[in-house]
């Protein structure tokens, strides 16, 4: 086991360094640079701005400086927001994770029961229904849900605010438009899961021993009918936390979403880079931890 | 715990927070306590004054920061004083002494001294600390060499201090508008305490700007700076006019999206927007119309051509093109925030006669494309570059439109984001291109520098020589009255050759809560801060 985590995560490196590198190539073959704006500025103080972010240098030699950096512990500065990139990072990520987890809850609660129940009652109105409200949850983009909860729900109810960030009762809007999708996807998977497992000699055996139902269901038909769902919801926890540019700029949360998507617009190379590394680093730990959970929940694998 | 006492304490709880969450809506507790909450599009690029380039940055730091002369909260054109509390010119406008007030003083209590301003000057022009906007300070005698370092002795620049509290400018050419410069936040004074303290002058990217560690000299100071979330300035103890300020505190939120800001708006948790969408101004219009504000700014949208190109640089053709638009059109129906109709480059003023030069006359327009030999089975064929805001989408669909009616002309548009657009631009790898320009300051010249061959912001391959004397022609003539005739023929010269249509003149369009007091409407809407109070009004 131990050796499996050690090969895994240096194959993680690998992967993260490997997007480093491509995202690096890529968004200097964009045209424009940081400091291209409305307003032209001289080509004197353009070449200053330049030589101080070093990207006057060959693209080996600009990347050869950023890893320098980066052995240090430093990600750089962004050329954009005059900030280091390690202070932007810290400052958006705690709003991230928040939501993210908030979310993910959000998706687990109302996702796996639901596809449980599905399952259970299938091809019933029950399964029907269900499914229906699943697939409108993955069929509807955040951007249409996300202004209707604020026109509708905020503006009704006294404790919630339309966008804003101040307190916990904040977090519930943006929360639940980003857990409902998951939700949504969850509930098919966990569904398709069941239906397999249901399906098994081993739940019939049980059945014909006389087992309880409810007692086939919780303690031999969901631990091995989840694992999809399980596989699923690393990688999806980790989308949750990297934020969402659509949740945050609707509902104003100070989250890392937008980094990604300004600092692609804005070409801030530097924010870019230290955003791809976080994410990255985040997609390969959950993708992780994920396999580590199948394995506590599928004893074949572990063998 | 008995199960029916656990659902009470539940319910008592759920009961708490329900009441303690009810209470007065956001707003009216600000403005009881005298806060200001403004929407201020993005995150700012950052609080130096001397780095920073854009109007969301100037909103913060003209309430942290003060030049030598101030704006008047209502009339455009009057200088109050600032950090100076008199000022003189020479007779052509060259040679300017600012008297510094002996209270000026520092958020820390340190005195505010000539030395501070020879230091920012100074900062800002070091060819190491590669300004962005150092252009703004070329005005001053010697200024563009060293900032381009041709030489590396600062006294060779027009800035001199006799004494702590007298600053001599020398300039270049007769700048009668030299105060409004001083209100631009390039020409306001840094702490050399505190910026040495943290780094060396030319050294950007230092902490001196941090809550914790920045000084400033205006009529607020920074408390908090929580990015992407909000920027916090309170009232400054050590201004000099703080009996003036009647606000605590300023709230900056960056809502970049502009209907979740009016949301936020209309929910009671702005006193002001940024901005407002074009959908949403009619919306505004007949639902909340007290709230609702259109007010001149100092820009004009055109459209640039690439007089290089081999169908563009025939003139009749560029003339065809301008003369077939209906830009009352465009601002009734797609617009519909009160912009006016421009027939020039520079906006009019009462002291200032912008040629008239452009009109919608389709029939002329026609003929004109006619004598450049199109019509017939010759069609125009043409691509107008755009940029990917909704908006650019529907003004393109439009000019297309119109294009294809009035001249039978085939325009494609092309959509490019906002750096490859600009990109394009620079390059002059486009045709036709949408284009705007927002004045720095109020003198014609902020719209007609940019015209010379050469500047950055030119972008349509235009150059006259012509142009170029008339405009050093206005510099060096003393009579204010007669420098604006000069710019008038500078700007007739202009567009009788087309290098642009001239479109619309701008309007700012946004919400302002009834409750703010001591904001008027102004040409470049750099509202000092000072003069804004908050009051509960009934309707609240």
């Amino acid at each position: 086991m131990l050796r499996t985590i050690v090969s895994r995560l240096l194959q993680g490196i690998v992967v993260v360094f490997c997007l480093l590198l491509i995202t690096f190539v890529l968004v200097r073959l964009m045209p424009g640079d940081p400091f291209s704006g409305e307003k032209a500025h001289s080509a004197h103080i353009i070449q200053k701005n330049k030589e101080r972010f070093h990207l006057d240098k060959s693209y080996p030699e600009q990347f050869a400086v950023y890893l320098g950096l980066l052995m240090q512990g430093d990600m750089g500065d962004s050329p954009v927001k005059e900030q280091p990139v390690a202070k932007i990072i810290k400052h958006s990520f705690p709003a991230s994770l928040i939501l993210g987890i908030a979310g993910i809850t959000i998706a687990i609660l109302i996702g796996i029961p639901a596809g449980i129940l599905s399952a259970l009652k299938k091809n019933s109105y029950i399964d029907y229904g269900t499914m229906i409200i699943a697939m409108a949850g993955i069929s509807i983009p955040s951007f249409v849900i996300a202004p209707l909860l604020a026109g509708h729900i905020a503006t009704r109810v006294p404790f919630l605010k339309v966008a804003g960030w101040g307190d916990p009762f904040d977090w519930i809007l943006p929360a639940l438009t980003l857990g409902l999708g998951t939700a949504a996807y969850l509930a098919r998977i966990t569904r398709g899961g069941m239906l397999e497992v249901l399906n098994q000699d081993y739940i019939r055996t049980a059945h014909a021993k006389g087992v309880h139902p409810i007692i086939v269901v919780t303690k031999h038909a969901i631990r091995g009918g989840i694992i999809p769902a399980v596989a699923y919801i690393g990688p999806a926890f980790a989308a949750l936390i990297t934020g969402s540019f659509i949740i945050e700029t609707i509902f104003q949360v100070p989250g890392m979403g937008q980094h990604f998507v300004n600092a692609t617009k804005d070409r801030d190379y530097f924010l870019l880079q230290g955003v791809v590394i976080l994410f990255g680093s985040l997609i390969v730990f959950a993708n992780l931890a994920a396999d580590i959970a199948l394995v506590m929940l599928n004893p074949r694998i572990r063998a | 715990m008995h199960r029916a006492h656990l659902i009470h304490l539940l319910l008592g709880i759920c009961a708490l927070v329900l009441v303690g969450c009810k209470g007065d809506p956001p707003i009216d507790t600000y403005t009881e306590q005298k806060i200001l909450v403004l929407g201020n599009s993005t995150e700012p690029q950052g609080l130096d004054p001397q780095i920073v380039t854009g109007v969301i940055e100037s909103n913060i730091i003209r309430a942290l920061f003060e030049g030598l002369c101030v704006e008047h909260p209502s009339k455009q054109g009057i200088h109050l004083p600032g950090a100076a509390e008199a000022w003189q010119a020479n007779d052509d406008f060259t040679e300017w002494t600012f008297h510094l007030r002996r209270d000026g003083k520092w958020s820390d209590g340190t005195p505010l001294t000539t030395e501070d301003f020879l230091f920012s000057y100074q900062r800002i022009l070091h060819p190491d600390f590669g300004a962005e906007y150092a252009g703004m300070l070329y005005y001053i005698k010697g200024a563009e060499s060293y900032n381009k370092g041709e030489t590396k002795d600062f006294s060779s620049v027009g800035v001199s201090a006799p004494d702590p509290y007298t600053l001599k400018i020398s300039l270049k050419a007769s700048i009668p508008f030299l105060p409004d410069l001083t209100k631009h936040y390039t020409w306001y004074p840094v702490p050399k305490h505190t910026i040495l303290k943290h780094g060396k002058m030319e050294q950007r990217n230092t902490p001196w700007t941090e809550p914790e560690n920045i000084v400033s000299n205006g009529p607020f100071l920074l408390r908090e700076w929580r990015l992407n979330d909000y920027i916090f300035a309170v009232k400054n103890p050590h201004y000099w006019d703080k009996k003036t300020v009647r606000l605590e505190g300023i709230r900056f939120l960056p809502v970049s999206n502009q209907y979740t800001e009016a949301r936020m708006f209309f929910n009671e948790q702005l006193h002001a927007t940024y901005g407002l969408a074009p959908e949403m101004i009619e919306h505004a219009s007949n639902h909340y119309k007290k709230y609702l504000r259109q007010e001149t700014y100092l820009g004009t949208n055109f459209i640039r051509f690439n007089v290089t190109d081999p169908t563009l640089k025939e003139l009749k053709v560029r003339q065809a093109l301008a003369l077939s638009l209906d830009s009352e059109a465009i601002i009734t129906h797609i617009l519909k925030g009160g912009q006016k109709p421009a027939y020039g480059i520079v906006p009019p003023t009462e002291d200032y006669h912008t040629p008239n030069a452009v009109c919608f006359d389709p029939i002329r327009a026609k003929q004109l494309l006619q004598e450049a030999g199109y019509g017939g089975s010759k069609k125009l064929r043409v691509t107008l570059l755009s940029t990917d805001k909704e908006v650019s989408k529907r003004l393109s669909e439009a000019y297309q439109d119109m294009w294809k009616k009035h001249l039978d002309a085939e325009v494609s548009i092309e959509q490019r984001e906002w750096k490859t657009y600009l990109n394009r631009m620079s390059e002059l790898d486009y045709q036709l291109a949408l284009g705007g320009w927002i004045g720095d300051y109020p003198d014609p010249t902020t719209f007609l520098d940019i015209w010379k061959g050469g500047d950055g912001n030119n972008r349509t391959g235009w150059s006259n020589k012509d142009y170029e004397l008339l405009l050093a022609k206005a510099e060096q003539t003393k009579d204010p009255n007669a420098r604006l005739r000069i710019l008038e023929q500078a700007e007739a010269l202009f567009l009788s050759e087309m290098p642009i249509i001239p479109l619309y003149w701008y309007t700012t369009n946004y919400l302002l809560h009834t409750s703010v007091k001591g904001w008027h409407p102004l040409l470049l809407n750099n509202h000092p801060y000072k003069f804004v109070d908050l009051e509960l009004s009934e309707s609240n």
